[in-house]
């Protein structure tokens, strides 16, 4: 009944409108089409892989082919058998541990610097006042640079290429733990406040989940500054390591072995990205 | 236990030194088991009075004060926020017992506890979500939960229906309604909503826009227990009608003025 009032109701009032542009031009109909759909990215799998497989065979082809020298380009494949002769004989594994040790003991000794001293600054006034213009006159300072008197100090053995990398993933985890301190929304301190929280409590039950992004922002910046660190300190003085290794190697004209140096770089850039992704997702359950 | 809200002013003073006068001589009590609602146009200062009585902000003259209760400690408040302030890597289970953590109470009774109150706020099967996980209205019963399981003496609620949808407010306000009921607990509720002011109170403190002054305080004689029948009465409706005649002239003068 409804139905039929509104119908009759809607029949009467076309008849008695004037006709409109689109009815005088003849259009009877027009179908409203999505003017939003440019902006969905089309997702191309095979492209990427084919192009990467493509760039590998023309790579292959130039080497073979002689058109550039071996010497300055050798083949993916030689640089793959040499790859695999190194690992036989262990010569890879050498290299890899002692940088992996120089990275994975920096790096943890930085990340805990950063997130105590982030947060202090971050939370207490005192810290602050202190702490903020003395991190902003060493943070500009290209961390290399401080190597020379970190070896005056430290000695040209393991500990001055770790200092060098604690200080260069200091910084990146320093600003990042407090910025995320700034920005935890102060209606939750207020509300852990009203039921009973101290400030040190806020601090744990608060402040620290509150950053957890932040942290694992700062270590995936601070884990990139590690690996180029290791690499220019163990370029610098060293007789171990993959910046050893890759140095060696261009003066020695192996071109080959200092490919592997590079690929390895690559793979460990590749596999701490994906171990900081899988460990964020563990630890952050309530992001969706 | 009576909660005396004595004469408080705020002045706020901003960095360029001008002066905001945000509170003007506040000064009502709250009895035991008493539902006061405190209503008046946006910007009077409202949200101020409740986080002054919370202990979250301090008054530029004026005190509250607890009477009738031991004194070693820290009067006992809890604070129900509009936007819920839900602790996101916690779930409803941990968020309820947050504030019985931090009394120090053992493992178990917090479960037994947390367990009455989310019951009570019905969302038993909820357990174990997170707050993103949650519609509007299931996250204000967690924060409703959470509140009540640490046993305050006053219970505060500072807008919490606002960022809720119409229907979810009006289930929400018979939900409200039935949960004093059952807590029999001091509750203070902060809104700028008419009807639920009459609806929730036993009485209610009417408020001038800024400075926020007292314009009168109604006592709502209505039965209880308070359901839907509830709005379609007229002592309600005179109820409604006498408060919006307060703050009608006020809030038409915060429009025209502008913030």
């Amino acid at each position: 009944m409804f139905g039929g009032r509104s119908m009759s109701r809607g029949t009467s009032f076309s008849g008695g409108m004037p006709e409109t542009p689109f009815e005088r031009a003849g259009i009877e109909k027009a179908i409203v089409q999505d003017k939003t759909s440019f902006l969905r990215m089309k997702e191309h799998p095979w492209l990427s892989i084919g192009s990467f497989v493509l760039i590998l065979l023309l790579w292959e082809a130039v080497s073979r082919l002689e058109w550039v020298p071996p010497l300055f380009l050798p083949a993916p494949s030689g640089i793959l058998s040499e790859g695999w002769t190194m690992l036989k004989t262990g010569l890879i594994f050498k290299h890899v541990f002692t940088s992996l040790s120089r990275i994975l003991s920096g790096f943890l000794i930085a990340c805990l610097l950063g997130i105590v001293v982030g947060i202090l600054i971050g939370f207490f006034s005192i810290p602050e006042a202190i702490g903020n213009p003395i991190i902003a006159a060493t943070f500009p300072i290209p961390k290399i640079a401080i190597l020379p008197l970190l070896i005056l100090w430290l000695g040209i053995g393991e500990a001055s290429k770790v200092a060098v990398i604690v200080l260069g993933v200091f910084f990146p985890m320093v600003i990042n733990v407090y910025t995320g301190v700034k920005n935890v929304d102060p209606l939750l301190i207020k509300a852990a406040v009203s039921l009973g929280s101290n400030r040190t409590r806020i601090i744990k039950k608060v402040i620290l989940p509150s950053i957890l992004p932040m942290i694992f922002a700062g270590m995936k910046l601070g884990i990139g500054i590690a690996l180029l660190l290791v690499v220019a300190a163990e370029m610098v003085a060293a007789d171990a390591g993959i910046g050893f290794l890759i140095l060696t190697a261009a003066d020695l004209m192996e071109t080959k072995k200092l490919m592997v140096g590079l690929i390895i770089l690559s793979l460990l850039g590749i596999f701490f990205n994906w171990l900081f992704k899988r460990l964020e997702s563990i630890l952050i359950p309530w992001k969706q | 236990m009576r909660v005396l809200i004595d004469h408080i002013s705020k002045v706020y003073t901003d960095r360029h030194g001008e002066v905001t006068e945000a509170l003007r001589d506040i000064h009502f009590d709250i009895g035991e088991n008493e539902f006061v609602v405190v209503v008046g146009p946006s910007g009077c200062g409202k949200s101020t009075l409740l986080n002054i009585i919370a202990g979250l902000l301090s008054s530029t003259s004026g005190q509250v004060i607890f009477e009738g209760i031991r004194t070693d400690s820290m009067p006992h408040t809890a604070v129900v926020f509009q936007d819920f302030a839900l602790f996101p890597w916690r779930t409803v289970l941990r968020n309820v017992v947050y504030g019985l953590e931090e009394l120090g109470l053992k493992k178990a009774d917090q479960l037994e506890i947390a367990k009455k109150y989310i019951t009570m706020v019905g969302l038993q099967g909820f357990e174990n979500k997170y707050p993103h996980q949650l519609s509007g209205g299931m996250k204000q019963r967690v924060s409703i939960a959470r509140a009540l399981a640490n046993d305050p003496l006053l219970l505060l609620m500072d807008e919490p229906f606002s960022a809720l949808d119409a229907q979810t407010r009006t289930l929400m306000q018979y939900e409200l309604s039935r949960i004093w009921e059952e807590t029999q607990k001091s509750f203070l509720y902060i809104t700028h909503h008419i009807q639920e002011a009459v609806f929730l109170g036993d009485r209610v403190v009417v408020l001038s826009k800024r400075p926020g002054r007292i314009l009168d305080i109604v006592q709502i004689d209505l039965p209880r227990p308070r359901g839907e029948h509830l709005i379609v009465e007229k002592r309600y409706l005179e109820y409604v009608d006498a408060i919006w005649g307060y703050i009608k002239n006020q809030a038409r003068e915060c429009l025209e003025e502008g913030p």
